[in-house]
């Protein structure tokens, strides 16, 4: 079927709207992070124009970097984990035959499935009962509930398209499990684990719902932090930078996912 | 072998335990399901069975102490209250208009990536829509109130007309924020839907007569409904769960406001019996979805 061309001529401009309406916000903000004055008016830059003033106040801020390192902590320490965790899960599931084996990837859905302010009220109470102490510990358990099920999809679903042959022949030519999973298995992953790891780990670095409650009052991600700095108007010029910067670095994950296997690995999301 | 015996006697263990366990299956997925298991179960499905209980809990009206014994204390509390009433249905009514909105914005450019450009403008249309999905969540809310607020470039696109801007105290704002949030997650699958959808049945239809509006309606459409059927799981729950876009565009409350709104550890009761709402919607629409074979186009 092709489409006549009005119907192309419609759908160029619908696909023209929506795409607009998807950068739109991205590109004021962009516009605003060079704003110099402190003023939020529209247009920027009618005060005293644009400047990189506040780019510099950022990195400066000591506030704003603790609250870098802790994400980029946090985001680690879960992506390790859940790729550990996914990874064992995934083998057992693809690898194995046994009862129940639809209820083992029903579970792992569940804390995507269910709203995030369940998980971090269930989390925070169950911490705070067993006298847990709330920092960087607490965060990563948290996001690492829900990066789990990131993992385990990649990997299962690279695990379904694996043939099995090649690890058969590995057992057949006398090489143990550990020995065949090194070799053949793992090189067979790799990708698998890199796409879910990054994805694991952007859900991680951007997450404030459940952060919210694990984090405890001394812990700072940068999600927490603007949270609370776009309550300070003194700051704002400053969350302005952060977001730009933040958008900007969402290419990297974008870039290394599409060059490990093309566009539609991301789309897992 | 020879390379793997650099390790000595430790790696000949390892590889003695190896061989040991190759012929015992079951035991294999027991050590491989055992730590994830454990850790969904007690890290999570374990502390949300406890919140939940909570909810069969009292509160003791003077302390506001919560004593563990049976009642439906909470439930009566949220059914007889006309807001909490009035707060699930502005949720569910708001979960639905976002969930069509999102599908009448994003059909047409699905429509478009998967059966109208080029091989290359498709491509460079997948990375354009998935770039957002990377892009931090509140830092997208937090644009947007850029935008809305006073002074700001909607106050100053409606100043000519005469119009004042909506503010951040506007219903409507959460509706234009949620849709833009879970726009790329309808996106997506409908892509993948209709991509998948073969050339050979679109042959087969105007072969038989069929022109291009049937064809679609008849054809195209039946066939995509799963896809839009999975996309609408992403902007329902979503939306259904959101509490800090309404907090931070809009400031009305949603059922993720009341949750939160009452975690302390005194009020649990109360927030874990209105949990019960987005779960149960949740598990229907699933149900619903399943129904529609959404699943398979996840």
């Amino acid at each position: 079927m092709t489409e006549s061309r009005w119907v192309r001529i419609a759908l160029r401009a619908m696909t023209t709207l929506a795409l607009a309406f998807i950068y739109l916000p991205i590109i004021v903000l962009a516009i605003y992070a060079f704003n110099d004055s402190r003023s939020q008016v529209w247009p920027p830059g009618q005060v005293t124009g644009f400047s990189l003033r506040w780019f510099g106040e950022a990195i400066s801020n000591e506030r704003v970097v603790d609250a870098f390192i802790t994400s980029i902590a946090a985001a680690t320490g879960a992506t390790l984990l859940a790729l550990v965790l996914g990874t064992l899960a995934a083998l057992g599931v693809a690898r194995h035959r046994f009862f129940g084996r639809e209820a083992v990837s029903f579970m792992l859905v569940l804390p995507i499935a269910l709203p995030g302010v369940l998980t971090g009220i269930a989390l925070a109470a169950t911490f705070k009962t067993l006298g847990v102490d709330f920092g960087l510990a607490t965060i990563i358990v948290g996001h690492a509930t829900f990066c789990v099920v990131i993992a385990y999809n990649n990997v299962v679903a690279r695990l379904r398209r694996l043939p099995r042959s090649t690890e058969e022949a590995s057992a057949d030519l006398g090489a143990d499990t550990w020995q065949t999973f090194r070799r053949v298995l793992l090189p067979g992953i790799r990708t698998a684990l890199l796409s879910g790891g990054l994805l694991a780990f952007a859900l991680s670095f951007d997450e404030v719902i459940v952060t919210n409650f694990t984090a405890g009052p001394g812990t700072e991600t940068i999600p927490l932090w603007i949270f609370s700095a776009i309550q300070r108007p003194r700051e704002v010029p400053v969350v302005n930078v952060v977001a730009l910067a933040l958008i900007v670095l969402s290419v990297v994950p974008v870039y290394i996912a599409e060059r490990v296997s093309g566009a539609e690995s991301a789309v897992v999301r | 072998m020879t390379s793997s015996g650099i390790g000595g006697s430790q790696a000949s263990a390892s590889r003695r335990l190896a061989a040991w366990l190759h012929p015992r299956r079951r035991l294999q997925l027991g050590l491989l399901l055992t730590s994830p298991l454990l850790w969904i179960g007690l890290a999570y499905l374990g502390s949300l069975a406890i919140l939940l209980l909570n909810a069969f809990w009292r509160t003791d009206p003077f302390s506001g102490k919560i004593i563990p014994e049976f009642s439906l204390d909470a439930f009566a509390k949220l059914a007889s209250s006309e807001v909490y009433r009035t707060i699930v249905l502005r949720t569910l009514g708001m979960a639905v208009a976002v969930t069509l909105t999102d599908v009448l914005l994003g059909f047409p450019i699905a429509y478009y990536m998967a059966r109208v450009a080029s091989r290359r403008t498709r491509r460079i249309l997948l990375i354009a829509v998935l770039l957002p999905l990377w892009a931090s969540y509140l830092v997208k809310i937090y644009a947007w109130r850029v935008i809305l607020q006073g002074h700001g470039l909607l106050d100053s696109v409606l100043a000519p007309f005469g119009i004042a801007g909506p503010g951040l105290n506007e219903i409507l704002n959460s509706w234009v924020v949620l849709s833009y949030l879970w726009l790329p997650y309808m996106i997506v699958p409908i892509f993948t839907g209709l991509e998948r959808i073969p050339e050979s049945l679109l042959e087969a239809s105007s072969d038989l007569g069929g022109k291009a509006g049937p064809t679609f309606r008849r054809v195209v459409l039946p066939l995509a409904l799963p896809a839009v059927a999975a996309g609408s799981i992403f902007t329902f729950s979503l939306t259904l769960g959101d509490y800090i876009t309404p907090t931070m565009v809009s400031g009305t409350k949603f059922i993720g406001n009341v949750i939160y709104d009452n975690s302390s550890l005194g009020s649990l009761p109360l927030a874990a019996a209105y949990s019960f709402v987005p779960i149960v919607i949740m598990v229907v629409y699933l149900f619903i979805a399943r129904r529609l074979g959404a699943f398979e186009s996840l």
